[in-house]
C-alpha cells in the first residue's frame, strides 16, 4: 500500500497556504464574532451579573457548565 | 475561504466540546455534588429554608451541563476558526496543522490558564451573591487583558523575527508576556471567598477538573481543526493540482 503513494506526498505534504486578505476576513470576524459573543454571554453571564430575560431559568439550566468552565457563578 | 475556516472551527468545537463534556461529567460533577451537599448542610444548620429550584439537580448535571459545554465549544470553536484563518501564512512558515496547534495553545493560555491562575474557578457554595458583579467584571477583565497581551506579543515576535533568528524572537516575546502578565496579576485585586470550613480536597479537585475541562477542549480543538483543515486543503489541491495527472493512479 505504501509503495503506491507518490514520493512527493511524503516529503511535501502540503504547501503553506497563502494568507487570506484582511478585507476578505474582516466582515466574517465582525458579524460571526458578535453572534459568538452573544452565545458566550448566554452560557457565561446571563441572569448572573447581567440579565436580558427575567427570572433565573437560563442561569439555573447552564449552572454546572458555568461552574466547571470557570465562569464566576454563585 | 474564510467561511470554510468558520464552519470547520464550529465543527471541531462541537467535537471538542463533547470530549470536554465527558471529562466534566466524569471528573468534575462528583465534586460539584459534594460542594452542593456542603451548602445544604450549612443552610440547614443556619435554619435557611430550602428554596424552590426551577431546574432539578438531575437536569443541571446532565442536560444543562451538556448544552452549556457544547454551546461553549461551538462558540469558542467558531471564533478560533476565524483567528486561524487570519493567522494562517502570517506566523512563520507553519503549515495548517502547526498553525492550528499554535493558535489553540495561545487560546488556552489567554482564555484558560491566565484567568485560572488569577481568579481560580469556584464550586457552588463558594462566593457571595453580592460580589458577583465585581467578580464577573474582574474575570472578563483579565481575559481581555490576556488576549490583548497575547496579540501584542505575537506582533512583537513577528517584528523581532524579521531582525533576529526565530528562537530569540519567540523566547523574547514569551518572556515579555510572562513579565507583563505577572504585573497585571499583581495590580488586579485578589478574590478569596472560600468559607473557612470548606473541605480543601473538594476545592482542589474541583479546580483541577475545571482546568482539565479547558485543557481537553483546547487540545481537541487544535488537533481536530488541524486535521479537518489539512484534509480539506489536500482535497482541493489534488483536485486542481498539476501533479494529480502526473502521479501514478493510487490503488486501494
Ligand atoms: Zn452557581
Amino acid at each position: 500500500m505504501t509503495a503506491s503513494l507518490p514520493i512527493e506526498a511524503i516529503h511535501e505534504p502540503l504547501a503553506i497556504p497563502e494568507p487570506i486578505p484582511v478585507r476578505e476576513w474582516l466582515p466574517w470576524m465582525v458579524f460571526a464574532g458578535l453572534l459568538m459573543l452573544l452565545g458566550l454571554y448566554f452560557v457565561g453571564a446571563e441572569q448572573g451579573a447581567a440579565s436580558l430575560f427575567g427570572g433565573n431559568y437560563v442561569h439555573e439550566f447552564v449552572h454546572d457548565a458555568r461552574h466547571l468552565i470557570g465562569f464566576p457563578c454563585h | 475561504m474564510t467561511r470554510g475556516y468558520l464552519v470547520r472551527g464550529m465543527l471541531a468545537g462541537v467535537l471538542a466540546g463533547l470530549l470536554a463534556l465527558i471529562f466534566a461529567k466524569v471528573f468534575g460533577e462528583p465534586w460539584v455534588g459534594r460542594a452542593i451537599a456542603f451548602e445544604s448542610t450549612r443552610n440547614a444548620a443556619a435554619g435557611v429554608p430550602e428554596g424552590h429550584a426551577p431546574v432539578s439537580r438531575t437536569v443541571q448535571s446532565t442536560l444543562g451541563l451538556g448544552v452549556g459545554v457544547l454551546v461553549f465549544g461551538a462558540v469558542i470553536g467558531g471564533l478560533y476558526g476565524l483567528v486561524c484563518a487570519i493567522s494562517q501564512g502570517r506566523l512563520g512558515s507553519l503549515r495548517p496543522r502547526g498553525n492550528a496547534m499554535l493558535v489553540a495553545a495561545l487560546g488556552f493560555l489567554s482564555l484558560g490558564l491566565v484567568p485560572f491562575l488569577k481568579y481560580p474557578p469556584n464550586p457552588p457554595s463558594v462566593g457571595h451573591a453580592d460580589t458577583l458583579d465585581r467578580r464577573t467584571v474582574l474575570y472578563f477583565g483579565i481575559i481581555a487583558a490576556a488576549v490583548a497581551l497575547t496579540l501584542g506579543c505575537v506582533v512583537l515576535a513577528r517584528w523581532l523575527a524579521a531582525r533576529h533568528d526565530s528562537w530569540t524572537s519567540v523566547l523574547v516575546a514569551l518572556g515579555a508576556f510572562v513579565v507583563v502578565t505577572a504585573l497585571v496579576m499583581i495590580v488586579l485585586p485578589g478574590i478569596n471567598e472560600v468559607p473557612g470550613n470548606f473541605p480543601a480536597v473538594t476545592l482542589f479537585r474541583f479546580r483541577l477538573a475545571s482546568l482539565g475541562v479547558n485543557l481537553v477542549l483546547w487540545t481537541a480543538l487544535g488537533l481536530g481543526f488541524g486535521w479537518l483543515t489539512q484534509r480539506s486543503l489536500t482535497r482541493s489541491s489534488t483536485r486542481r493540482g498539476p501533479t494529480a495527472e502526473a502521479s501514478p493512479p493510487v490503488r486501494r
